[in-house]
């Protein structure tokens, strides 16, 4: 029996999406193949991971995830530039997590000022995002938005319950935006619907099916990642066709297998590597399952999942 | 790929003699074809068509038990390419490298390594599951000099012999004896000796080429020696070669029922960097391998390999979950407090992991949910008041408990008062949110 590879050939491709401007402008997408199946197709474009920032001190975020940044998250502007010119970042998340009502409450105003410092002080292509307070959001967003016009930035989450608003100022302000529904193909497509229907083209959006971390339901996120790539490739199906987002850092920072002491729990080895390990490992799972654009917090985690492309393609 | 309901009809009686239970031969074709009939049912079947519907009706990657006792590894039998359509059947084990070339010690250093690796997650045990020991030194004495040591210091775990000489697979198989060791090294020149090695001592091969077609002629050259427990090597090491390499042997397994690649596949990921390593096993364990070999195995690198295949081998129809009941944790007296939580694998776990670090005696209640952990489950309606009330005042608990006071989780505070009313007399108390702070909540408790 002689032995023929089956390759397939697919019928539908992703959207190659652009972001930033100038030269460090990063384009992802563009595939018509499954994750990292050169074999069978073109990847023009790697994968992007862009360094998560916050608008106030990550005095949330665990010890070891907030040691490397201790000199410089004091202030997001220092921090973006950290980055940037020393981690050489190729995009930067700013959630803007302390304009949450129960957090720091910070108002729609600062937000933007923080907005515009940041994109003052960078040359990389930033994304920004709320906190994740659907209605807070919706006003936080918008002045993000107009505060940085025409920077070609990432919006978002826009969601089920905000769309609207998000998606008007993404468009109003030559954005990308990125849509979020929870962890099922037929919300996700169902949300990238009602976006375009209000005139947002297609191709300017970027799916979010919601991350889960190594552990805690990533093989939710895996398997409906999977789904919107055969979807998109097999079935040609033009709503499951942008890039897709997986918010890594922030998922993975709070499970206890990132924290908890050795002392505590010996069988699981030291808490620093396991640490860097869970948000390294969380995110080439999500790779393989289809991701093209990361947000990760650890330095030692991004380099290792760059390493780790690198063998990829 | 299997035969259809029509083709298998053509093969049977055509009778309609319903001694199989069907009305019809089309009806029992349809139950075959669906996997939910067995060809003995029908007692007229002739034996060509038993030939032909055994083979069409075999797993389209072989199975294989690798070792021997209770830490036998099953592989093979997989039957789809993605875990959305059907659960990845059987998980891929870890194999650890040792070299012949190290000491005495460092072996010994390595087995014990092995032996002590079982992690308990969310009600499973697992661990690193072999060993594979290779002639690096390509001298048989010393081959079997380590082989010896690790047949004392790591009995019971599988091994993989790998080496390309079959004196020294001959030398170090026959201490495994009875355990169902591989022999990994074999190749188109050495294939009738080592299938001799393997046939003398009960083992499975490991067959290794450059590229799937040689690796489709290797394993029918060895078939025809009488050998067909094999594990699959393409040469694939680079992590992208490996992707393409297993899933094109999935799909020519799974789509073609292309026998000469319907073997379990084992991948070779040892890297420098341990944390690269990890990353690029991921590959592996995501995309098809049934053995992956690895240069260390430290304890949070093993975390994160076995929570991964942990998840992507779990049912995607149906969440890991546990039996509905009050479970006692320690030895709780009749006013121990009691807490209530679904039955969703991974959320009991989490909470009587914390409930046991308090070292405080208690009772937790875990009321089926369709495995759906706590707000997954509120969101669905499958953990909402009265279905709490009913399963409480249904559980007897209230003859086992001299208190009524029920603490529920911290992310369903919002149920609280629906409780109340709908459980006359309890008082319903919120706990913390996240699992970890219960320690702490208990502890102010009994200040
Ligand atoms: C994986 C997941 C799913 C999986 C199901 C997994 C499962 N087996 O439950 C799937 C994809 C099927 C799913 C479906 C849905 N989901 Co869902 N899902 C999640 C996700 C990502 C993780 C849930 C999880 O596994 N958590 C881990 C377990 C261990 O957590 P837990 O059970 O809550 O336990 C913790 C605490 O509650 C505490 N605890 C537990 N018990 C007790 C008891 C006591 C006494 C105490 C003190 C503490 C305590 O300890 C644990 C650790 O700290 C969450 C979002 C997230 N990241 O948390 C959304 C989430 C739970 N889902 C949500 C929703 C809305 C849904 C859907 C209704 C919508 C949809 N997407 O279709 C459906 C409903 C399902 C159905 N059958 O109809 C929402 C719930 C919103 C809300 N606030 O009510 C969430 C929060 C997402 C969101 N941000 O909106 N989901
Ligand atoms: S027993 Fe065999 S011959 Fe009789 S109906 Fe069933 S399939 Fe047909």
């Amino acid at each position: 029996m002689a032995f023929t590879p089956s390759k397939e050939t697919y019928s539908g491709k992703v959207y190659p999406v652009t972001i930033g401007t100038g030269e460090q402008a990063v384009t992802l997408g563009g595939e018509n193949v499954l994750a990292f199946h050169a074999f069978e197709g073109a990847t023009p474009n790697r994968p992007v991971i862009a360094y998560e920032i916050q608008d106030v001190p990550p005095a949330d975020w665990p010890e070891n995830v907030r040691k490397p940044f201790e000199a410089v998250s004091s202030d997001p502007v220092t921090w973006a530039k950290y980055c940037q010119n020393e981690l050489k970042a190729s995009a930067i998340a700013l959630r803007l997590i302390g304009t949450h009502p129960d957090r720091e409450n910070r108002s729609a105003e600062d937000a933007a000022k923080t907005v515009k410092d940041v994109l003052a002080a960078i040359s990389v292509p930033l994304i920004i995002l709320g906190s994740n307070h659907a209605e807070k959001d919706s006003t936080v967003l918008v002045a993000a938005a107009e505060a940085a016009k025409d920077k070609n930035c990432i919006i978002g989450k826009a969601q089920e319950a905000n769309y609207k608003t998000i998606t008007a100022a993404a468009m109003a302000n030559n954005h990308k935006l990125v849509a979020m529904s929870e962890l099922d193909i037929n919300l996700s497509k169902q949300l990238n619907i009602l976006i375009t229907q209000m005139g947002f083209e297609k191709e300017r959006l970027i799916t979010d099916p919601m991350c889960s971390a190594l552990g805690y339901g990533l093989e939710y996120t895996y398997s409906v990642m999977e789904r919107i790539r055969l979807a998109a490739l097999t079935q040609n199906d033009m709503t499951m066709q942008p890039p897709m987002l997986g918010d890594v850092g922030m998922y993975v920072w709070k499970v206890k297998e990132t924290q908890a002491p050795e002392s505590d729990l010996p069988l699981w080895g030291p808490a620093e590597e396991r640490g860097i390990a869970w948000e390294a490992a969380t995110a080439t799972a999500l790779l393989i399952s289809g991701s093209e654009l990361l947000i990760m917090r650890h330095p030692k985690a991004v380099e290792a999942v760059m390493k780790t492309i690198e063998e990829l393609v | 790929m299997a035969l259809s309901g029509v083709e298998i009809f053509k093969l049977l009686p055509k009778t309609n003699c319903k001694k199989c239970g069907q009305p019809t031969c089309l009806a029992f074709a349809m139950k075959l074809a669906q996997r939910q009939a067995t060809l003995d049912a029908c007692p007229d079947v002739s034996e060509e068509a038993k030939k032909i519907l055994g083979e069409a009706s075999a797993p389209p990657v072989r199975p294989i038990t690798f070792g021997s006792g209770d830490k036998a590894v099953k592989m093979g039998e997989e039957t789809v390419l993605f875990r959305h359509d059907k659960k990845f059947v059987n998980p891929c084990a870890f194999a650890l490298e040792i070299k012949d070339t190290l000491s005495e010690d460092e072996i010994g250093k390595l087995c014990g390594q092995v032996m002590s690796s079982e992690i308990d997650r969310v009600g499973q045990k697992l661990r690193i599951d072999a060993i594979a020991l290779s002639n690096v030194s390509s001298d048989a004495g010393k081959f079997e000099a380590a082989a010896k040591v690790i047949a004392a210091k790591a009995a019971g775990v599988p091994v993989i012999i790998s080496t390309e000489n079959p004196q020294a697979a001959e030398a170090a198989a026959k201490l495994f004896a009875g355990q169902k060791p591989i022999i990994y090294g074999v190749n188109s020149s050495n294939a009738e000796a080592m299938a001799n090695v393997a046939k003398a001592h009960k083992a499975s091969l490991g067959v290794y080429a450059q590229g799937l077609e040689e690796l489709s002629a290797l394993t029918e050259k060895v078939k025809a020696l009488g050998i067909e427990d094999m594990v699959i090597d393409s040469g694939a090491r680079r992590a992208k070669d490996v992707i393409e390499s297993n899933t094109l042997i999935r799909r020519a397994a799974v789509k073609k029922n292309f026998k000469p690649l319907g073997y379990p596949v084992i991948n070779f990921m040892q890297r420098e960097d341990s944390l690269h390593e990890a990353l690029v096993a991921i590959a592996g364990i995501t995309k098809y391998a049934s053995i992956i070999v690895l240069s260390s195995v430290e304890k949070w690198k093993n975390l994160v390999l076995f929570t991964l295949r942990q998840n992507v081998y779990t049912d995607p129809q149906v969440p890991m979950q546990v039996e509905q009941k009050i479970y006692k944790i320690g030895e709780p007296a009749p006013e121990a407090p009691l807490f209530i939580t679904t039955n969703f694998s991974l959320t009991y776990f989490i909470v009587s992991g914390e409930i046991e670090n308090s070292r405080v005696p208690c009772r937790l209640a875990v009321m089926d949910s369709e495995g759906l952990s706590v707000l997954t489950a509120w969101a669905a309606g499958k953990f909402t008041a009265s279905k709490i009330a009913q399963f409480i005042q249904e559980s007897g608990i209230e003859n086992e408990v001299s208190h009524k006071e029920l603490i529920i989780p911290g992310y369903v505070a919002i149920l609280s008062g629906a409780i109340e009313d709908k459980l006359p007399g309890w008082k319903i108390t919120v706990g913390p949110r996240e699992a970890n702070a219960i320690p702490a909540f208990l502890k102010t408790r009994a200040a």
